[in-house]
């Protein structure tokens, strides 16, 4: 999209200020968690994914109401893409009896399906397979059901999803395969630990569409996620849709992240959701109040919702075995 | 993480020419005894997840790819290619060491360890052997969630043909790691990633190679014995101080083997003292603690009080500190437990 497209009050810089503050709203968000984390209120293993939001807030809204989403521990954005209310996302988190599953989940296992959130998982890759479960459910219940299941690009070496691909395209199930490609599984970058590093390709052996997008610009991910979402509903099968972004941040808090090449920072600056969509916003002439409040609105709201959480009593002990069986 | 030295010429399956003690926590006596079997043994192999370069995500194999070069190497995040790859390369002559950094991301690989590992050598009689170490870490940590907090080594107990332990002290990860790589069987380490930070102390390196077996005893009583392992020994040992204020005199044994298991040694305090009891953080039902009692019991040991079990409760871990509390033993509980049960 070049700046005439984005010419000020069109509708493109409409879209882009609504993505704006979507990404904006995300980021407040896992700001604030880890504000939380340093000061102790919340514990445990955090993984943020600042930097990467252009892909959930893309993706918001594709999804309805009979489609399920699944993703990882670096899920939060989707839980909020998904529209669970943040103040649930944050009682989780932070183990209070109002989070949304009551602090048995926490960061890295919250489960939301009333917002067709089907959960984060942390075993690596494990969603791909279950998405595929959704999908063929789907066949079966009268619903037109899409299921989309996020992972990285480490998880595309995983047996799992390997075996979740091939299920779905000899099916033609509708699946969406969203790889969200940040370079990095943990310490290690994947163009170390594959021979062809433009994942999306691997799609042709499995006999399905495959592309990568950039995934900083949540209006890409919007028509070509919506493109395979299509697809999928109408009964053309699974898609591979590899988006191209980066985690700004350490793999969870408290990673060092001492890996990162030389010019990979600088880079990274550039190219993530905020700094693309204000320069954008810029571009088409959008005040700088306008840009600015995108920011400060999101962070009012995450300001309130974690202080609401942070108000409620602990999980209470005496509720920790319920729920193992019917 | 220090650079530990160990000099002496590298002859495969001998000690080490000199001993040496050094200031380690757990983390970094796991570090020495692999730099020590990397240097001893040029069959061995290093290789895991963000093993190498990065040096381990909780930094125990710093240095290593540095020093071994392309022995030690990272893998793509596949667990099944990691142990099936170990197997292979073990019947051809390697002396793989393999690292599944959480014990939970096993069970995508489980075949590879079960129908695999366990019968190249009986299937071939012997003409082919497997001698994998497989290290991994377990147990629950505040804020953890249901999939990174599991105790699962009763899975493993369950296979014949692998050895098993979970050494606590760091000196043991030390000499069981060592033993491990120097025994011709596969061997699953459990570690815990609590310890790795935990306590320096001194360290001897270099001494003789250990046999996989054999139990410590962590502190002599007259009521009752107490059997335990790995990270759960430190609450126990608490639990244990704590009776001992009110006269209650418990005899700890830690048994960091639990494949192959001291069975004579646990009977002989159990008939000394006239009461069991075995704690570990796994599930209580079919746990370890289970098959403890059971020998106990097959050795005809008559008990004054019916044995005693203390695990985590049959339910999954929920990520909330709040409500892990409650299921975890921690000493307090697991002292009143023992008082109760001694009435
Ligand atoms: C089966 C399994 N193996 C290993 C891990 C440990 N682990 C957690 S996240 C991660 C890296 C995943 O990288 P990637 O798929 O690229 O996703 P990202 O973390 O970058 O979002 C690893 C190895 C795990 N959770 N599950």
């Amino acid at each position: 999209m070049t700046a005439t497209d984005a010419a000020p009050g069109s509708a493109t810089a409409g879209t882009s200020l609504t993505d704006l503050r979507m990404v904006w709203r995300m980021r407040a968000f896992e700001e604030k968690v880890r504000e939380l984390r340093l000061a102790g209120d919340a514990v445990g293993s955090i993984h943020l994914g600042i930097g990467q939001e252009g892909v959930a807030t893309g993706a918001s809204g594709l999804a309805g109401p009979q489609d399920a989403v699944f993703a990882t521990y670096r899920g939060h954005s989707w839980a909020i893409s998904c529209g669970v209310p943040v103040e649930a996302l944050f009682g989780e988190i932070l183990g209070r009896d109002t989070g949304i599953n009551g602090g048995r989940g926490g960061s890295a296992h919250l489960t939301a399906p009333a917002y067709r959130f089907f959960g984060e998982n942390s075993i690596v890759g494990a969603g791909a397979p279950i998405a595929c479960g959704a999908a063929l459910a789907g066949r079966h219940d009268g619903s037109d059901r899409v299921a989309l299941t996020v992972f990285g690009d480490g998880a595309m070496n995983q047996g799992a999803v390997h075996e979740a691909m091939n299920f779905a395209s000899a099916f033609s199930l509708p699946v969406v395969f969203l790889c969200e490609n940040n370079s990095w599984s943990e310490l290690t970058p994947i163009d170390e630990m594959v021979r062809d590093p433009e994942l999306f390709r691997r799609a042709a052996a499995y006999g399905m569409p495959g592309e990568r997008i950039d995934g900083n610009d949540p209006q890409e991910v919007r028509e070509r996620l919506g493109d395979a979402f299509e697809v999928a509903r109408e009964g053309g099968g699974p898609t591979l849709v590899e988006a191209m972004t980066q985690r700004l941040v350490g793999h969870y808090i408290g990673d060092a992240d001492q890996y990162r090449r030389p010019g990979e920072r600088e880079r990274d600056a550039e190219r993530e959701p905020v700094a693309l969509l204000t320069r954008r916003l810029r571009e088409s002439g959008v005040s700088d109040d306008e840009i600015a409040a995108a920011e400060s609105d999101a962070r009012a709201e995450m300001e309130a919702a974690a202080a609401a959480a942070l108000a409620a009593p602990l999980a209470d002990p005496a509720t920790a075995k319920e729920h193992l069986y019917a | 993480m220090p650079d530990t030295a160990v000099s002496g010429p590298a002859t495969t399956g001998a000690p080490s020419a000199t001993q040496d003690v050094k200031e380690l926590t757990y983390g970094g006596a796991v570090n020495a005894a692999l730099r020590r079997c990397l240097e001893e043994i040029p069959e061995t192999l290093l290789y895991g997840e963000d093993i190498a370069k990065p040096g381990g995500v909780f930094g125990v194999t710093r240095g290593l790819r540095r020093d071994f070069g392309d022995r030690v190497f990272d893998t793509p995040i596949s667990e099944s290619a990691i142990l099936g790859s170990a197997v292979g390369a073990a019947m051809l002559g390697r002396r793989p060491i393999v690292e599944i950094m959480w014990v939970d991301f096993s069970l995508v690989a489980f075949d590879q360890v079960v129908n695999q590992l366990v019968n190249v050598r009986y299937v071939s009689r012997g003409e082919l052997v497997a001698p994998v170490t497989i290290r991994t870490q377990q147990g629950s940590a505040p804020g953890a969630c249901a999939q990174h907090s599991q105790s699962l080594e009763a899975l493993f107990l369950h296979v014949p043909g692998l050895r098993v332990c979970m050494p606590w002290t760091a000196q043991d990860a030390y000499d069981l790691l060592v033993a491990a790589v120097h025994s011709d069987d596969p061997v699953l380490v459990i570690e815990n990633r609590t310890l790795y930070p935990a306590g320096t102390g001194p360290v001897r390196l270099g001494g003789p190679v250990q046999q996989p077996g054999g139990l410590r005893v962590r502190r002599e009583g007259t009521d009752a014995t107490v059997v335990t392992w790995g990270a759960m020994t430190a609450r126990v040992l608490e639990a244990a101080a704590t009776l001992a204020g009110e006269g209650i005199s418990v005899e700890v044994l830690e048994t960091p083997w639990l494949n192959p298991f001291p069975t004579d040694e646990v009977a002989a305090s159990a008939r000394r003292t006239g009461a069991l009891a075995v704690v570990h953080e796994a599930n209580t039902t079919g746990g370890f603690g289970a098959e403890v009692v059971a020998r106990v019991a097959g050795e005809g040991v008559a008990l004054r009080v019916p044995p005693l079990r203390v695990g985590l409760p049959d339910t999954r871990v929920p990520a909330a500190p709040s409500l892990a509390a409650g299921l975890v033993p921690g000493p307090d509980a697991i002292a009143a437990t023992i008082r109760e049960w001694l009435g």
